[in-house]
């Protein structure tokens, strides 16, 4: 298989609001092959007509899945699902089972950021950044 | 002893009254607010009700001071949080989780998990042996459940009878380790004849198990 230096193979867990939006933005470029895994084939909806990746149906917490995926072959996974620990089982797996390069999940519950961290995660929470975003807004318009 | 039971619902009832009357210090952690009343008025142990996979919640119920924790929740992903928060943060060696789905346990374990055990792979092993024979008795799984320790009656109608077990082309996953007779214990060799009425323990790989007991009864249905 012969793979542009540049081209990445992601592989996106859940395909809700964030992940379909990552999809979508992510398979615009060329150099990206993209895969979205979601346990709804009505998530799909979700996607745009010019999505150009793969859609896999199925549970992704079955290691199987992610195999069939090709997850030995990702460079990047991003778990989006709407379940903490899903995400954070998702990215261990990848991580320390497949050996996946860049992993990265979604954390709804900032509380469990901590926990995250110390198992060497890397996490993205929304509610976190949004209200850094705020505070930030405020802060620069002052009173 | 102290332990942390988290999740998990009529199993846990069992658990508690065999564990509080064994004298362990209990926890129980569980989202179930009806199930949390009627236990907290039953036992004298500690009862949580909130997700035991956050960790501010583990860190109120006095999980630093737990020897054990139990995760019996019904998500996988959950019950390996809850151990791995118990073990990496907490440094507590002894974590139980229950998974669904079997593929699971080695990636648990993998995973730190000190032991994992998937009741609906033992319940669907146990059934599958049911339906294949009923000749076997005390069976029991070893090494981490990929090998079978069972015991088989050697009846009348066997085509192993007479025959020496070098004769018999059992799989290479499986062996005769000892055969009873007559209340005597035989440990075989390849010369050893196989009698009517004996009862023969074997080691055999999960795999070739049916095969194996194939090659003992003859037909199975």
């Amino acid at each position: 298989m012969s793979r542009k230096i540049n081209e990445q193979y992601i592989i996106i867990v859940g395909c809700g609001r964030l992940g379909a939006y990552l999809a979508n933005s992510l398979s615009e470029r060329k150099e990206n092959s993209v895969v979205v895994i979601d346990r709804k084939d009505t998530a799909f909806q979700r996607l745009k007509t010019s999505f150009s990746g793969f859609m896999v149906e199925a549970d992704a917490i079955e290691s199987e899945v992610l195999k069939n995926a090709k997850i030995q072959k990702a460079d990047v996974l991003v778990a989006t699902t709407n379940d903490d620990n899903t995400n954070i089982m998702i990215a261990q797996i990848a991580k320390s089972l497949f050996n996946v390069n860049h992993v990265i999940a979604r954390l709804i519950d900032p509380s469990r950021e901590r926990v995250y961290s110390e198992l060497g995660i890397e996490t993205i929470s929304p509610t976190a950044l949004s209200a850094i975003e705020i505070e930030r807004l405020i802060l620069e318009k002052g009173v | 002893m102290n332990i942390f039971i988290i999740g998990g619902k009529r199993e846990v009832y069992f658990l508690v009254k065999s564990f509080t009357s064994k004298g362990y210090q209990l926890t129980i952690i569980n989202q179930d607010v009806e199930f949390c009343k009627k236990m907290s008025r039953q036992f004298k142990i500690t009862v949580v009700n909130g997700d035991g996979s956050k960790p501010f919640i583990l860190d109120e119920a006095g999980i630093a001071y737990a020897d054990m924790v139990i995760a019996l929740t019904d998500s996988d992903p959950d019950n390996l949080v809850i151990c791995q928060i118990a073990e990496k943060i907490y440094g507590i060696k002894k974590t139980f989780a229950i998974v669904s789905d079997p593929e699971n346990i080695k990636i648990f374990m993998q995973l730190g998990v000190e032991t994992v055990i998937s009741t609906s792979y033992i319940i669907s092993s146990i059934i599958e042996q049911r339906a294949i024979v009923d000749d076997i008795k005390n069976l029991t799984h070893i090494g981490e459940g990929n090998v079978a320790l069972m015991e088989v009656d050697v009846t009348n109608d066997n085509p192993v009878i007479g025959k020496r077990i070098h004769e018999i082309h059992f799989p290479e996953q499986a062996i005769i380790s000892c055969i009873m007779r007559d209340g005597k214990t035989v440990i075989p060799t390849g010369k050893t004849e196989i009698m009517e009425d004996d009862h023969l323990i074997i080691i055999s790989e999960l795999k070739v198990q049916s095969e194996v007991l194939k090659i003992i009864k003859g037909k199975v249905d």
